[in-house]
């Protein structure tokens, strides 16, 4: 229901390209994905192949592929439609990625809110294994054994974060490590660990059906192929859409329905927010990149509201360790609180667009580092949004508030399915935007 | 434990990279951290969660550095050099975020810092005016939102002060292997947490105190009782005494400005004095008692196992003068309880002997007596709580203060304890031997009760076996130490003083006395898991440890911070200050001390391991385990429920 055009997983057969990586040396199938030019989809865009290389490299015995499914970006949920529709696919990625690294092991780090899905992708797994696709002596290659197990996230933001994803599967809080070392070298139980996007993994499958040819032949140079987008907010056709890299983000809204956009969140919380005079922008790692997550907001929203959502959400998933990550965002909500009431004085408001940048680079991982994006956007592109003198809530201010609560509702409302909602009908969304 | 030695046998064959930092080349191993680097080459890089005992944490980011080729700084405290980079300390925008993440500490550090007991000596205060915080633009509260800890008898816990850089945690874990803390909570939630965020009392923690000299600011500090002991020295009624430990003499200099490893031993005579205490004892009186006993259990250890054949006999004998330690086994290892020599530490024997022996010596009724003892140590302050510890019919230590504290009174008082001019410690203990002093240093025990166990039986002087009598084999800074000592072939005669309890060395004759050494509680639970395992440490006869690593000398209670150099620095101060009494013809082992002479013979005339030492010297054991309850939350469910902390 939620997938609006031509997906490119659609058409390609299970373990078409399993096969055709596996006829080639372990060496040859990395090159075949530096040469597809594929980028990491999480969002940090990192090139496959050269991660896969140093894991390649680096020396361990007990190597292990995990499968980063722990989709919390808010307003992200393409993983999720690829989890259940083409879950081969994933398996197959990180069979591939197995094969050419050398690893015999594979963890899926499912996120909470995902755990409907679990009984499903564990039958597929089990066929995988029935097929001899998994598992021992995979595809009648004596020498390659490698297996698949899923375990569960539990619901934080950070534990997307590679390094604090394994810290998570080693059973410790999930902080983000220092690096060097990398995962590639110093990974779960301290072997070398690649650690991708389910949508990296899947469009690794594709690259090996199709060619790596095909796939650089899309997008952009720094960019190259696909991109699955998840688009929410105010548009007419909310779902999961597939451009080429390089699309603008006008395209994209008029795909949607969404052109008289206010403002757009490219790369969600995390993300930047657009102003209507860059929706010219593409939508790639040279311009304006995203992990997929692309939330509209109309022409009736106000953007301190939005700008407060996210905030909270950073103040709470922050893991806490760096300084500047725990109090920073506490104190960025604190002055968009401010500023609804028309109270952030200019000095205050110069010391906390001071504070964000100094977030920016002093933060230890992406969470941190990206957290005052919003803020930063909102009052950079957006100033004249924040009320000069203090106001009083008044009823329009309350029907807007109302509606906001409606958008975010209706952002969570695509993180589930409708079995989902229906059994957590009064769960709240840990993850997602709360509501 | 030191990060040091790791460093240099990681580092020793790899190869050399040249960097520059701020334009000035620096060659380093590889694999050197750019903080390592620059300290080594005084470029100065602001730190707060760094410490160098403890593992690099990059959680302040107040050390960060811009590295040539990477998008954003680097914490340089994590940062390894494996390439030649050009590195720079400070831009403008490294200073800006340093001083962002002051302000931000600021912002939730309630922070008064006049009625701190940190006001001076605090990293906080030193990084606020170092990053130029000139106001607060994210606030700073004054009202207090958390209740202070005071469950404990040792330590305060000041979670308004607390800025979570997690050395605590670290030094708990990773230097003791004990982890009472954690963080737990996640963005602003998150906090420094006990198991179920109980009072320490309520937590099996040691009172090592290791977390308070580790704190960078107040919110881990001693129980002051200072107070308490104004009051006692303006009462006229009471006879106030103090006792002073080796440790504390070499270090309270640095509180007053000194650098480390400057003995002020008979100047602090002198304040005490003027402070008001009516007497000044050295507790090395009761370290060479505790020798004494403590070394008399361990020959009749031997002699009933070796000779009787009595299997039930507990060997190795573990050393008990120290109260982290006793704890540590009290919560962990209960049933190894037997092990442990039932001798009191020097403390309580000096306050069990000061309320009895003294008392009647000077007509002075023991109610009368306000005891008190100047301890590197935290854990003293509960080991004289302990109910047992009131053999002489009273509380037989009343206060145990920290070296802090007493620097604290000194200066309190108006003195500047380096111009003072030395005086003697108060009779009839007078002035030890060096044999205590050394009690101070991890292995100093060993080393006392060696030079007398070895002179007891083999009638030698131990200078004809040892240079100077300095037995160097079981001194030094590593974490487990093992050593075997040779009983020649012709014994001596039995001294009198033991003579109730062993007819002759004859069994001894050619044996090899086997010894262990741990200091640090990780390594002292190496030394068990060894033992568990029958491994060297099994054959020992007689282990010493000591719960702080480099022993006494970094206690708890000790001058802040801490650091390798400044712990090698006051153990050379200690090592001098027991050579010195050789020179001056001072004795250096405890059984020539004539104080103690006198007291075996006038007090505790049935001898070492008597009737009379058993009642006063000597104690029993409390079998805690792991699991405590808590009147708040129901005994039983805490007994039933795991310890998630461990």
């Amino acid at each position: 229901m939620t997938i609006r055009n031509t997906i490119t997983f659609a058409s390609i057969p299970t373990d078409k390209g399993l096969k055709a990586a596996l006829e080639k040396e372990p060496k040859s199938v990395i090159n075949d994905v530096i040469e597809s030019g594929l980028r990491g989809c999480g969002g940090a865009g990192f090139p496959t192949g050269i991660k896969w290389k140093f894991a390649a490299k680096a020396e361990g015995a007990q190597k292990t592929v995990i499968c980063n499914a722990d989709e919390g970006e808010p307003g992200t949920f393409k993983d999720r439609v690829i989890l259940a529709e083409w879950p081969d696919l994933v398996f197959e990625g990180m069979t591939i990625a197995a094969y050419a690294i050398g690893a015999s092991s594979g963890i899926v780090y499912l996120r909470a809110e995902y755990a409907y899905m679990r009984k499903m992708l564990e039958e597929c797994l089990e066929k995988r294994r029935q097929a001899g696709m998994l598992g021992a002596k995979i595809a009648g290659k004596e020498d390659f054994s490698f297996d698949i197990h899923i375990h569960m996230g539990s619901g934080a933001y950070v534990c997307g974060e590679e390094s604090a994803l394994i810290e998570s599967l080693e059973g410790k809080r999930g902080e983000p490590r220092n690096r060097p070392p990398f995962p590639v070298e110093i990974g779960y139980e301290n072997a070398p660990t690649i650690v991708n996007n389910v949508e990296s993994l899947a469009w690794v499958s594709a690259i090996f059906a199709n060619g790596s040819k095909w796939f650089k032949g899309a997008g952009t140079k720094e960019s190259p192929g696909y991109k699955l987008m998840s688009i929410s907010g105010d548009v007419k056709l909310p779902g999961v859409y597939e451009f080429p890299f390089g699309t603008t983000l006008s395209t994209i809204l008029e795909a949607a329905g969404g052109e008289d956009a206010k403002a757009v969140a490219v790369g969600g919380a995390s993300g930047t927010l657009v102003p209507p005079n860059n929706f010219a922008c593409k939508i790639c790692f040279e311009d304006v990149p995203t992990g997929g997550s692309i939330i509209v907001f109309g022409k009736n929203r106000n953007l301190l509201d939005v700008a407060e959502n996210f905030q909270e959400f950073f103040a709470d998933e922050s893991c806490g360790q760096c300084t500047i990550c725990r109090l920073g965002n506490v104190k960025l909500l604190e002055g968009i609180r401010l500023m609804k009431q028309g109270q952030c004085t200019d000095q205050h408001l110069e010391d906390l667009c001071s504070l964000g940048a100094s977030m920016q680079i002093a933060s230890k991982c992406g969470l941190g580092q990206t957290s005052p994006n919003v803020f930063l956007s909102v009052v950079k592109h957006f100033r004249d949004e924040i009320p000069r003198h203090p106001v009083a809530e008044n009823d329009d201010q309350k029907t807007e508030k109302a509606k906001s609560s409606n958008l975010f509702q209706s952002v969570v409302q695509l993180f589930r399915t409708d079995a989902d909602t229906a059994k957590n009908n009064s769960g709240t969304n840990k993850k997602g935007v709360s509501a | 434990m030191s990060g040091k030695t790791k460093t240099a046998t990681k580092t020793a064959k790899t190869e050399m990279i040249t960097i520059t930092i701020d334009g000035k080349e620096i060659t380093v191993p590889r694999g050197t951290t750019i903080l390592e680097a620059a300290r080594q080459n005084n470029v100065h890089i602001p730190t707060l969660c760094h410490h160098e005992d403890l593992t690099p944490f990059g959680g302040c980011r107040l050390c960060i550095v811009e590295v040539e080729g990477q998008r954003v700084p680097v914490s340089s405290c994590t940062f390894p050099v494996t390439a030649p980079v050009n590195v720079e300390s400070t831009s403008d925008r490294i200073r800006r975020s340093r001083r962002h993440t002051v302000e931000l500490l600021l912002s939730e550090h309630c922070g008064d810092c006049y009625s701190c007991l940190r006001n001076g000596n605090c990293e906080l205060q030193t990084l606020a005016q170092e990053c130029g915080v000139r106001d607060y633009p994210f606030g700073h509260p004054t009202e207090k939102t958390c209740s202070l800890d005071l469950s404990g008898t040792s330590l305060v816990r000041d979670m308004d002060k607390c800025i979570q850089c997690g050395r605590c945690i670290r030094t708990c874990e990773e230097l003791q292997g004990i982890g009472r803390f954690k963080f737990s909570g996640r963005g602003y939630n998150k906090t420094v947490s006990t198991y179920l965020d109980r009072g320490l009392a309520e937590v099996a923690c040691i009172n090592c105190g290791q977390c308070i000299t580790r704190c960078p600011t107040g919110a881990l500090t001693e129980r002051d009782d200072t107070p308490e002991i104004w009051a006692a020295i303006e009462d006229p009624e009471k006879h106030v005494v103090i006792q002073t430990a080796p440790s504390p003499r070499v270090a309270i200099g640095e509180e007053f400005g000194l650098e480390a490893g400057n003995a002020m031993t008979w100047q602090l005579n002198t304040a005490l004095r003027r402070c008001g205490f009516d007497k000044v004892f050295d507790t090395n009186f009761s370290a060479d008692l505790t020798i004494i006993e403590e070394g008399t259990e361990l020959i009749t250890r031997l002699y009933k196992a070796l000779v009787e054949k009595d299997a039930t006999v507990a060997l190795p004998q573990f050393t008990s003068c120290c109260p982290g330690w006793v704890k540590f086994m009290e919560h962990e290892h209960p049933d190894m309880l037997p092990h442990l020599s039932t001798a009191k530490s020097p403390q309580q024997m000096f306050g069990s002997v000061i309320k009895t022996w003294y008392a009647d010596l000077n007509g002075i009724k023991p109610e009368n007596i306000v005891s008190v003892s100047l301890m590197p140590c935290t854990a003293k302050k509960f080991e004289c709580s302990r109910p047992e510890m009131t053999d002489s019919g009273h509380k037989d230590v009343d206060y145990s203060v920290t070296t802090r504290e007493i620097a604290r009174m000194i200066k309190q008082a108006g003195m500047n304890l380096p111009e003072l001019a030395p005086s003697e410690f108060d009779d009839p203990f007078g002035t030890a031997t060096g044999s205590g002093i050394i009690f101070g240093a991890t292995g100093g025990v060993m080393e006392a009760a060696l030079r007398s166990v070895i002179e007891f039986v083999t009638g030698l002087k131990v200078e004809d076996l040892y240079e100077h009598a300095d037995i160097i084999p079981v001194r030094g800074f590593e974490g487990c130490r093992y050593a075997e000592i040779k009983i020649p072939e012709t014994v001596g005669p039995v001294p009198e003083l033991i003579q109730h309890l062993v007819p002759n060395w004859d069994w001894l004759k050619g044996q090899t006395v086997k010894v262990g050494i741990a200091h640090g509680i990780d390594n002292a639970r190496k030394i068990i898991k060894d033992i568990a395992a029958g491994g060297k440490f099994s054959e020992c006869h007689f282990i010493e440890i000591m719960a702080c690593p480099g022993g006494c000398l970094s206690g708890g209670g000790m001058p802040i911070p801490t650091t390798q150099e400044i712990r090698e620095a006051r153990a050379k101060a200690i090592y001098e200050e027991d050579k010195q009494y050789g020179e001056t013809g001072r004795a250096r082992k405890s059984h020539e001390n004539p104080a103690i002479a006198k007291i075996y013979k006038e007090f505790l005339t049935e001898g070492p391991c008597g009737h009379k030492s058993h009642d006063l010297l000597h104690v029993e054991y409390t079998q805690r385990g792991k699991f405590m309850t808590d009147a708040t939350t129901g005994g039983e469910d805490v007994k039933n429920g795991k310890d998630k902390t461990k």
